[in-house]
């Protein structure tokens, strides 16, 4: 097989090849035992079979959650303040807490990640500078979300003495998101093609000039589409947040108030056998949250790379 | 000189946040490292990690049952989410119409945005109640086997979407040559496309594999996390993950250094596997260049270069 393989890739391909064929090989099939049409039938049921049960899944899962999480949902369950720890009541001060987290992380994160992808796309050639920046931030994005939690617990809850709080859980998942932007918005600016750049330069305008007023307008969309995703991450964490906004069931009053993000209640809701109803409700709007960021994000690439085009 | 000026300042700002990562990445290091070490040094590195007994009320640290849960649960996790998750990438990279692939791929990457916490809620409510009352498996249903599953589901987006990138990277004409020396379109895929993307999907397997031993919330829900070595697939286990998440909102003193320093075990694989699979994509770069052709004329070699400049042929002349 590794012979047939290589055969393959070392013969030129586009064009007509002059060298006379070698000795036609009869069967490139590995197995013995059927005939390549068979094989060929048999590969494509059994891999649009896999495919199709993965499909399955994902929607399991969604119906699932929808089916017995939506009756729950209402203007009071949104809306309302819970009662008994939860068990009773609605959940808006979880969904304040997340808005609030979710905002301080994505502050953190934009100005940040955006800053490292200009910096990456537009002032620096591969060398070892930007070989080191983009290793690390490539390990930044393998690190568990825990390890963010245990890191935001050990330095800003304690050493920076920020203790639980909406800003220590903001700054960790800004931390663990960070890389999400870098990436995404490094992407949408290399997508942006080389005239544009030599347009407005030779016009006269700086880099800097060149890059605010015509790289970074024609990348927005691509740039936005990796906060997005940010943010679906940002909401849908718990592990690094639960030791570092904390868990109190209230409506924060200012960035240094502990706070129960819908995650965060969701799984104590499960966890603790509180209530299985307002524990499906969660779980819906968390699900539906996510599946709206996602076709936001999907939107924003889609018109972005129309735009390109 | 005005004009170049906020230029420069522009590239000092704009290198400070690019280096911000890097910051974070040491800042992570120090105090992982700060808080963890004392208790690792203070009970031997070897006994930390090889020692048997985790009870934190008599002082002893002994992290060999996590460390071994997280290798059964991530290895269950492989086995299932593999041969799906490759299978699924072959599919929508090699097989399905665009029309369907422009829908499927986002629709599978969807899965990695649902939250951990929604699936250890789904492992809880049916998984764990299945594997519990079916004969064929028995036992409590909170098991390595539990965690395996929902694990093997949320390393397919990654799997899949990684392998097709890698499948897609390499070059029609590999794909060509080998259709038009009469070998069928699977055929294809098995002896030539997939041993060229090979080191791109073992680099998304990799990651997959990092994604598995550092999912915390959704094993902490249907592992069953009682601290001992796994003999069946059935038992209940608790991974690295777990023991830090579950034993860190009430440790203090010794205790949450011990949790600490299993953070650091954790933190030095995450960044092993992230740096093999770094690896095995920079490989691939290497691998899928196309290969110089051995034709000696320069008119044929003219020919040739022309013939790879031009657009390549798009899949439906495979279809």
């Amino acid at each position: 097989m590794t012979a047939y393989t290589a055969a393959v890739a070392a013969s030129p391909s586009p064009s007509r090849s002059p060298a006379p064929a070698p000795a036609p090989t009869p069967s490139p099939s590995p197995s013995k035992f059927a005939s390549p049409r068979i094989t060929q039938q048999f590969a494509q049921i059994a891999l649009w079979s896999a495919t199709a049960l993965t499909i399955a899944i994902l929607l399991f899962v969604i119906a699932f959650v929808m089916r017995r999480g939506l009756g729950s949902i209402s203007w009071s369950f949104l809306a309302g303040s819970p009662r008994k720890s939860g068990a009773e009541g609605g959940i808006f001060p979880t969904i304040v807490s997340t808005l609030y987290v979710t905002i301080a992380a994505v502050a953190v994160a934009t100005p940040l990640g955006l800053g490292a992808a200009i910096y990456l796309a537009e002032y620096t050639s591969e060398g070892w500078v930007s070989g080191i920046i983009r290793r690390g931030t490539e390990s930044l994005a393998g690190i568990p979300s825990i390890i963010f939690g245990l890191f935001g617990f050990a330095f800003f809850v304690t050493t920076l003495g920020l203790g639980w709080s909406v800003l220590s859980g903001g700054l960790t998942l800004g931390a663990m998101i960070l890389p999400t932007v870098i990436r995404t918005a490094e992407e949408a600016l290399r997508a942006v093609p080389r005239e544009y750049r030599h347009v407005a330069r030779s016009l006269g305008a700086t880099r800097w000039d060149a890059i605010r007023t015509v790289v970074l307008p024609v990348a927005a969309p691509g740039i936005m589409t990796g906060i997005v995703l940010g943010i679906a991450r940002a909401v849908s964490e718990t592990a690094a947040v639960i030791f570092t906004a904390g868990v109190a069931l209230r409506i924060p009053t200012s960035l240094f108030d502990s706070a129960r993000t819908m995650s965060v209640h969701f799984y104590t809701l499960t966890m603790e056998g509180i209530s299985d109803s307002q524990a499906y409700g969660t779980a819906a709007v968390l699900v539906v949250t996510i599946l709206l960021m996602n076709v936001v994000a999907y939107t924003l690439m889609h018109r972005f790379t129309r735009n390109l085009r | 000189m005005s004009k170049r000026l906020p230029d420069r300042v522009a590239a000092r700002i704009l290198l400070g946040a690019a280096s911000s990562a890097i910051a974070i990445l040491a800042l992570i290091t120090v105090f992982i490292f700060r808080e963890g070490l004392p208790v690792i040094i203070d009970r031997g590195p070897l006994s930390f990690i090889a020692g048997m007994r985790w009870a934190p009320s008599q002082g002893e640290y002994g992290l060999l049952p996590m460390i071994a849960g997280s290798a059964v649960v991530t290895a269950g996790a492989l086995l299932l989410g593999l041969p799906l998750g490759i299978a699924c990438a072959i599919t929508l990279a090699e097989m399905a119409p665009p029309r369907a692939r422009t829908v499927l791929k986002p629709t599978i990457e969807l899965l990695a945005g649902i939250p951990s916490v929604v699936y250890g809620f789904i492992g809880m409510e049916v998984l764990v109640p299945f594997i519990r009352e079916n004969p064929a498996f028995g036992g409590a249903g909170y098991s390595a086997l539990a965690a395996s599953v929902i694990l093997a589901v949320m390393v397919l987006p990654t799997i899949v979407g990684i392998s097709i990138d890698a499948i897609e990277a390499v070059p029609h004409s590999f794909r060509e040559g080998s259709r038009a020396l009469g070998a069928t379109q699977w055929q294809t895929i098995a002896g030539v496309v997939l041993p060229a993307a090979r080191s791109g999907i073992v680099a998304g397997v990799i990651l997959g594999i990092g994604r598995a031993v550092g999912e915390t919330m959704a094993v902490i829900m249907v592992a069953g996390n009682s601290v001992r070595m796994p003999h069946s697939l059935l038992d209940p286990v608790r991974t690295l993950t777990a023991n830090i998440a579950l034993e860190m909102g009430y440790a203090s003193g010794a205790h949450a250094q011990a949790l600490f320093a299993t953070g650091i075990v954790l933190f030095i694989i995450s960044l092993a596997l992230n740096e093999l699979a770094g690896r095995a994509r920079r490989r691939r770069r290497v691998t899928q260049t196309v290969p110089e052709p051995t034709l000696t004329t320069a008119e044929t070699r003219a020919e040739l270069l022309g013939g790879d400049n031009a657009p390549p042929l798009g899949r439906e002349h495979f279809a």
